[in-house]
């Protein structure tokens, strides 16, 4: 497992990270039992452009970078935008990702959909974002035993990742 | 940049004066132990040789006892399956595993309970050690083997052998340990242990990889998990490793030689580091820290911190270590060993396993008491649940 020279870059030299004073939006997902957690806060213009985007992160290489990248594509974006950017963009900005770090990138855009939604309850207006709706409560986590093994099919797990971003399927202890 | 290398049990370094003893078996004394010419009969001298000498080196009664292999992960799958596949060919007999040992044991085991044997999987307790009565309450009457190893590889801890496989004996059971982290750094003798088999691997003891061996006691029951050519006495088939054998052997000696001096002085460098570790960092502590453990191995828990992070940036240091979190693995969950003994996962994800060796410097020592609390302080700065899990910032 080797990352690209792009995700160490954003790894040892994260941008954007801290916490806005009086953000607009706030998201807060993943879980300090699996390993990574991110808190990402947005400034938002009055055209409703995210004008301002800071991160924190607990977690591996990848979340951290995929945090750092996902502040530096949100920001100038409509809210729409922002909470359009996908997994495999995040991947493809850090010129790749290896097959068993992808769910990380999930933590990242999952961030931003959580502070894009948060913005726009506040503003008593219907969310986004389907991130809580993405939990599937019919999925079997240990259907397939070997899942950690297959970088498909953890690709495939993560798309069941809960509301909080964490993953259904790794993260069932007390 | 030199990398300072604090991950000696992950592998070693071939030592300058094993591949001196191993180097005239590549080109010159080539033979096939198994020819009856002089070249064969030449390295067939040179096999047996190593094999006394290794015999000596772990104490075992007859060198005939000795099974050379490709090493530890071979030699625990072959003791596992080749010995209950025999004991109780239609399965049904019942196998004890401890549950922080290394996949080498624990995947064999888990194959052998999904094809007709009964698996106890046995916990250790929170101090890193299996406890006997544990085991001795885990025995059944169709128990014929138990299996637990000797040192633990991320944690250092170092189990009872004698007094396990006792139990083990009483209950009717053989007794095999999986020796690979202890050989040259505990004391071993196989015949004062009592234990009818156990796992070595040459490459944690500056040998080279791809090599090993496994212990059987005579009479031990044991269907060979190899079958071709007949070598090892028709336990273990394929051309033997002439050059690895004599390097294992040499490296073996060495390490025997070395242990009055080379003990306390890891010792001493471990502490060392968890001291240093421990005061210098609020919220960090040792996984393991009482009772029998290895001299060279620091098993530490940086709490609010992620494992893998920890490891790049030690890298970008050119310091070379070893986590149990889950994301240096590839797999989603942390160590088995650390949730075996108790640690959460939240807390386990934040571990670092330092292992000391032979060319570990004081200087070493120095430089990463150096650079480690940065590191560690700036990652915890950048967590967004640092100061809300453990209470205070990181400054």
């Amino acid at each position: 497992m080797i990352y690209s020279d792009k995700v160490m870059d954003h790894f040892n030299n994260p941008r954007n990270v801290g916490v806005i004073e009086d953000a607009d939006g706030t998201g807060e997902v993943g879980n300090p039992v699996c390993g990574d957690m991110m808190k990402i806060t947005i400034a938002v213009d009055d055209s409703e452009r995210i004008s301002d985007v800071k991160f924190q992160t607990l977690g591996c290489g990848a979340a951290i970078a995929t945090s750092s990248i996902v502040t530096e594509m949100a920001k100038g974006l409509s809210l729409e935008e922002a909470a359009a950017i996908s997994k495999q963009q995040v991947a493809d900005e850090l010129g790749g990702l290896p097959p068993a770090k992808m769910h990380c990138s999930v933590l990242a855009t999952d961030g931003l959909k959580v502070a894009v939604d948060d913005y726009l309850v506040k503003h008593g207006r219907e969310p986004l974002a389907g991130v809580i709706q993405s939990a599937d409560p019919n999925f079997d986590p240990h259907a397939d035993e070997d899942h950690h093994d297959d970088a498909e099919v953890v690709e495939h797990v993560h798309d069941h990742a809960g509301a909080d971003g964490e993953c259904s399927v790794c993260c069932q202890r007390p | 940049m030199d990398t300072r290398y604090f991950d000696y049990a992950a592998t070693t370094p071939v030592d300058a004066r094993v591949l001196e003893a191993m180097m005239p078996f590549f080109s010159e004394r080539y033979g096939n132990a198994n020819s009856l010419y002089g070249l064969g009969r030449d390295a067939f001298r040179a096999l047996e040789d190593a094999r006394e000498r290794v015999a000596a080196g772990i104490g075992a009664a007859d060198p005939s006892e000795i099974i050379f292999t490709s090493g530890g992960t071979e030699s625990d799958n072959a003791a596992l399956l080749g010995i209950l596949t025999r004991v109780s060919p239609n399965g049904g007999a019942h196998l004890i595993v401890s549950g922080y040992e290394h996949h080498a044991v624990l995947h064999p085991a888990e194959w052998l309970a999904k094809h007709g044997y009964e698996l106890t999987v046995l916990a250790p307790r929170t101090d890193g050690h299996i406890h006997p009565d544990d085991l001795r309450a885990a025995m059944r009457p169709t128990t014929k083997l138990v299996s637990i190893m000797h040192g633990n590889n991320e944690i250092g801890t170092v189990n009872d052998i004698k007094v396990l496989a006792e139990i083990a004996h009483e209950g009717g059971a053989l007794f095999h340990t999986d020796a690979a982290q202890t050989l040259g750094k505990v004391e071993f003798d196989a015949v004062d242990l009592g234990i009818d088999a156990a796992s070595f691997s040459s490459h944690k003891i500056y040998g080279p990889k791809g090599f090993g061996a496994l212990y059987l006691k005579k009479r031990t029951p044991f269907e060979t998990q190899a079958r071709g050519g007949g070598q090892e006495s028709k336990r273990r088939s394929g051309t033997q490793n002439t050059p690895g054998a004599a390097g294992f052997a040499r490296a073996l000696e060495i390490m025997i030689e070395e242990m009055p001096v080379e003990i306390p002085r890891l010792a001493g460098l471990r502490d060392q580091l968890i001291d240093g570790i421990t005061s210098s960092l609020e919220n960090t502590e040792p996984s393991a820290s009482t009772g029998a453990r290895l001299p060279n191995i620091a098993p530490l828990l940086i709490k609010g911190v992620e494992g893998e992070a920890m490891l790049l940036q030690l890298d970008n240091k050119g310091i070379a270590v070893s986590t149990g979190s889950a994301c240096s693995s590839g797999s989603l969950e942390p160590s088995h060993v650390l949730l075996s003994i108790g640690c959460p996962p939240e807390i386990a994800h934040g571990s670092l396993r330092l292992s000391l060796g032979r060319f570990t410097t004081d200087e070493d020592v120095d430089y990463f008491l150096e650079v480690f609390p940065p590191i560690v302080e700036r990652l915890r700065a950048m967590s967004p649940v640092y100061a809300r899990m453990f209470g205070s910032s990181a400054s």
